[in-house]
């Protein structure tokens, strides 16, 4: 299954429900202001870190980009996609979770 | 009102950003806000909270999400007089973020100055 995750993970509890419900082996794809949970060095680094041992974690370029952010800002193993990606993850898997 | 501008009261503004830019409109619609209140000539300054201070991160570039970059303003309120921006620095080491990863002159303070800064303000608009 592929979870997107569209708010600020300093925000709103999106994300952290999300690796909370997500089952092994689901890819989420952190979209929009979800895009800051990918940061290295903030205080959610961690959890984001552990939770890459049971899912591969997506970040949207486009969305980085407008928010000033490139690889150098992530965690590392965050692969970044442009939307052609993200539309194959999507026909990809099976269902689509989105963790508004 | 308009007999107080017009008489010359000037009042300390202070406009709370709290929310990161491009995911919805809150920075956005609060500069627009400032940028009108600069016209009236009042003590204004601008506070960066908790994700508002993701407005203020440099090389912001939305040509790939079409929306209008409007973290160019930030830079130009000076412009308009609008020189008092204060960052919490609790937030921004919550976030990663220091003060070279910022687009324009700030004064990054910490809780306790914010809070003193909320408190010596007349007027709050929150965002």
């Amino acid at each position: 299954m592929l979870h997107t995750v569209n708010k600020s993970p300093f925000e709103k509890n999106s994300l952290e429900t999300c690796l909370r419900l997500a089952n092994d082996k689901s890819s989420i794809i952190l979209i929009e202001d979800g895009v800051y949970g990918a940061l290295k060095n903030t205080s959610i680094e961690a959890t984001i870190i552990d939770a890459q041992k049971n899912y591969k974690i997506y970040v949207l370029g486009p969305d980085l980009k407008a928010r000033g952010l490139d690889k150098n800002s992530l965690i590392t193993n965050i692969e970044i996609v442009d939307y052609n990606k993200f539309v194959k993850l999507a026909v990809e898997n099976d269902k689509i979770q989105n963790w508004l | 009102m308009d007999d107080q501008i017009e008489s010359g009261i000037v009042k300390k503004f202070l406009y709370i950003n709290r929310r990161a830019p491009h995911g919805t409109i809150y920075a956005h619609e609060a500069l627009e806000v400032v940028l009108i209140g600069a016209a009236f000539e009042q003590d204004v300054s601008l506070a960066f909270i908790d994700d508002g201070v993701f407005q203020l991160k440099k090389d912001q570039d939305t040509s790939d999400i079409h929306t209008k970059n409007f973290s160019k303003i930030y830079k130009a309120l000076e412009m308009y007089d609008v020189e008092k921006l204060f960052v919490e620095k609790e937030s921004l080491d919550k976030r990663g973020l220091t003060e070279d990863d910022l687009s324009v002159d700030v004064k990054v303070i910490n809780s306790s100055e914010m809070k003193k800064l909320i408190t010596d303000s007349e007027v709050m608009f929150n965002f």
